[in-house]
């Protein structure tokens, strides 16, 4: 495995499967009184927030913790870098403070990369959202969720239609899981109006609908991605309701769903806009698996990148 | 001071001897005046001329200025240079491109010839003083909002029919606004995988077409800089064709780099109007070729460390252009047999002279041109240090590359600038 996570493609479908199964293993492992390990006592963990993001905050914190790394919070608001201060010198700053692991969220596609490439910095850099480029930890949780959700798969998910729905120009989670899904074997259909859809969607390896009630009996996966408000301003859909009518996921439309299939949402969601209260809150949805999914998920990806003592070990 | 380009080789391939006395071309032939300077195996072309440069001066000299421009232009082959108005305060009144100009004539490296902005600080809303400018002493004739494109359909109208009283020209930097808000690379596959917003090129074309329309509509004279798309070309050749007034550009950049270069984040590649795709280059190349596009421009922009050492999106547009310009359409152009040297003097030197209207420049060499000179050798190779360049900045996108054609000597009005490849320290007073 490489020793950064910045975007699905730097994994491969051997790593993936490994981050995977120790996701499982982590899982069987702290499924007791102590939640904690002690594989990465002596490590130090910066989270590196230019952009709010309470949950992936938490949730890289958490799984930090549980690994027993000393974990240092850096948010760009109320420090330096509201003054100013350059992505190149918080990064330096960090190195000289001996940081081991950089998880990076900014709000500029490729922030994470620019931070690994530049020689900057010598910590292992995750990227942990890079404005609408990737979000690989969230599609790791995502892939964990549904390896969970059919356990006969086993991580093979050749077969499986997905659908993914909604904005997906601006979403970074769209963009990982359309990478890391088609790796693992899934057939990916991305559904949304043509405004929420980049020009060039043509070349990903995914089939596209504008229409959501196509083929919805067919899925074995529907995820619902979160519509931000301020998009109507710039003309990518008339009104909350019109797209409420057009790409929710309601009543409905959770009815005509597989029996089998599940609803995921990456969250925080809009409910009553992309999804309604009772989607979200049905026996189908996993979206509070989604959650503790990703505590164990980023849990393996730092244990496989930080190189931890062998969980063997640590489990006894 | 009198000497002689001796066993030298013309463009059309001619091996003579050039002898040059003061600021003229004295003969061409076999005679021999004053100093020799042994030539074999080089060529000599008229003195580059560049139509599109940033020189940062005044506002902006931690990253270049009239004098380290003019270094890196004789360093170029160019002898002389067209300063773009966007720098602070923007070159909108007589006074500050009469500055540029002075500023030109002191550094005395090339010739400078300011261009004056077509609108009041660049702001697209009021014309500029065009006529206060055109009768300075600096003369400009070409007006620019580079950087920005005149976007009001009625402001362009009139600065077109304005700057027919002087016979002036107005230089579209063509990029709908609207089209291209928050944009930050080529729109299509490459920014569909990377996330970064769109700069599709109808937002370029899209102007184009309507100023075209313009410039037919009150017969005036129209340029459109740095063209980077097949459409555009195609554009441009149908105005041609046509019989419309109007005349193109490419930078050399966009005749070499692809919009797949920016998958490494890296803003070195950040640029206005961005890089394409490969279809693009090629269509430009062609387009250049057969005439389409009448001239090569650098677009010259040097920036601070700093504005390029940072997320993409934090990053300046913009890349160093004069010290390699010859060098990648040399690579570009000639090595692949789309132009002869002859057809490369052409596009880097007589065609943006007449656009420009500089009198002293682009003259092909003959007995009494002007002593404008660039002496290159073909057979060399040199690699690209960004370090080694004489322009204040370093964000050339070559640096590491190796690229055909060294520039030898450049001759302004009759004075070596630059000899074996290294600025003299003399200049033209």
């Amino acid at each position: 495995m490489k020793s950064q996570l910045l975007s699905i493609n730097d994994l491969s479908t051997a790593d993936i499967h490994s981050i995977l199964s120790t996701a499982a293993e982590l899982e069987r492992i702290t499924d007791g009184p102590t939640k904690k390990l002690p594989t990465l006592r002596g490590r130090t963990v910066v989270n590196l927030f230019f952009e709010d993001s309470t949950r992936t905050r938490i949730s890289f914190e958490t799984a930090a913790k549980r690994l027993s790394a000393d974990v240092i919070n850096f948010s760009a608001k109320g420090s330096s870098v509201s003054k100013g201060e350059s992505l190149k010198d918080t990064a330096q700053t960090l190195q000289a403070m001996g940081a081991d692991a950089v998880v990076i969220r900014h709000g500029s596609s490729g922030a994470a990369q620019r931070l690994a490439d530049s020689g900057w910095i010598s910590a292992t850099v995750i990227n942990a959202g890079d404005g609408t480029h990737e979000h690989p930890t969230q599609a790791l949780l995502d892939a964990f969720t549904i390896s969970k959700s059919f356990p006969d798969r086993k991580s093979d998910f050749s077969g499986l239609r997905v659908a993914i729905v909604g904005d997906i120009l601006h979403s970074r989670v769209a963009r990982s899981n359309v990478l890391l899904l088609s790796k693992l074997g899934a057939s990916v259909t991305l559904i949304a109006p043509p405004t929420l859809l980049p020009v060039g969607v043509e070349t990903w390896p995914v089939k596209i609908s504008y229409n959501m009630d196509e083929q919805l009996e067919e899925f074995d996966v529907v995820m619902m991605l979160r519509i931000q408000i301020e998009r109507m301003s710039n003309f990518f859909f008339p009104s909350e309701r019109e797209y409420s009518r057009q790409y929710g996921l309601n009543e409905e439309r959770l009815l005509r769903m597989k029996k089998s299939a599940i609803v995921m949402h990456p969250g925080p969601m809009n409910r009553g806009l992309e999804i309604s209260a009772s989607s979200a809150d049905s026996s189908r949805s996993v979206i509070v698996d989604q959650v503790g999914n990703g505590v164990l998920t980023r849990m393996a990806v730092l244990y496989l990148l930080l190189g931890g003592a062998a969980l063997t070990e640590v489990g006894q | 001071m009198t000497f002689t380009l001796k066993n030298i080789s013309l463009a059309s391939g001619l091996v003579t001897n050039i002898a040059i006395d003061g600021t003229q071309v004295l003969s061409i032939g076999s005679e021999i005046h004053g100093d020799v300077v042994d030539c074999t195996g080089l060529i000599a072309l008229p003195g580059l001329v560049d139509l599109h440069t940033h020189l940062r001066e005044p506002g902006k000299e931690d990253s270049e200025t009239v004098l380290s421009g003019s270094k890196a232009a004789a360093k170029g082959g160019y002898t002389a240079l067209s300063a773009m108005a966007n720098t602070s305060p923007v070159a909108d009144t007589a006074g500050v491109v009469e500055q540029v100009y002075r500023l030109g004539k002191e550094a005395g490296l090339c010739e400078v010839f300011p261009i004056g902005a077509v609108t009041v600080g660049l702001a697209g809303e009021r014309l500029a003083e065009l006529g206060a400018m055109a009768q300075s002493a600096a003369r400009v004739r070409v007006f620019s909002d580079d950087g920005k494109c005149v976007s009001d359909p009625l402001v362009m109208r009139r600065a077109l029919e304005y700057v027919k009283s002087f016979g002036g020209v107005i230089a579209q930097h063509a990029q709908d606004p609207r089209l291209t808000e928050g944009a930050q690379m080529n729109e299509g596959a490459v920014s569909s995988r990377l996330g970064l917003a769109g700069w599709p090129a109808v937002a370029e074309e899209a102007i184009i077409a309507r100023d075209i329309l313009l410039a037919d509509h009150v017969k005036s004279r129209l340029h459109i800089c740095h063209l980077t798309t097949k459409g555009g070309v195609e554009l441009v050749r149908w105005a041609k064709a046509q019989g419309i007034n109007v005349t193109a550009e490419v930078t050399p950049h966009h005749l070499i780099l692809t919009d797949d270069l920016v998958e490494s984040y890296d803003p070195i590649f950040k640029v206005n109007p961005p890089l394409r795709t490969n279809e693009d280059v090629l269509a430009l190349r062609a387009g250049l070729a057969d005439g389409t596009i009448d001239i090569v421009a650098t677009d010259h922009a040097p920036h601070p460390t700093e504005d390029k050492e940072c997320e993409w999106s934090a990053a300046a547009f913009g890349m160093l252009g004069l010290e390699t310009a010859l060098s990648v359409v040399v690579k570009t152009m000639v090595e692949t047999n789309a132009m002869t040297w002859e057809q490369l003097a052409n596009v880097m030197s007589v065609n943006p002279a007449k656009i420009g209207g500089y009198d002293r420049q682009g003259v092909p060499l003959a007995a009494g041109s002007p002593a404008n000179i660039v002496v290159i050798d073909p057979a060399q190779t040199w690699q690209v240090d960004k370090e080694a360049l004489s322009s204040k900045s370093k964000n050339t996108p070559f640096h590491g590359y190796v690229l055909p054609t060294k520039i030898v000597h450049t001759v302004y009005e009759g004075i070596f600038v630059v000899k074996n490849q290294e600025l003299t320290g003399l200049k033209y007073e």
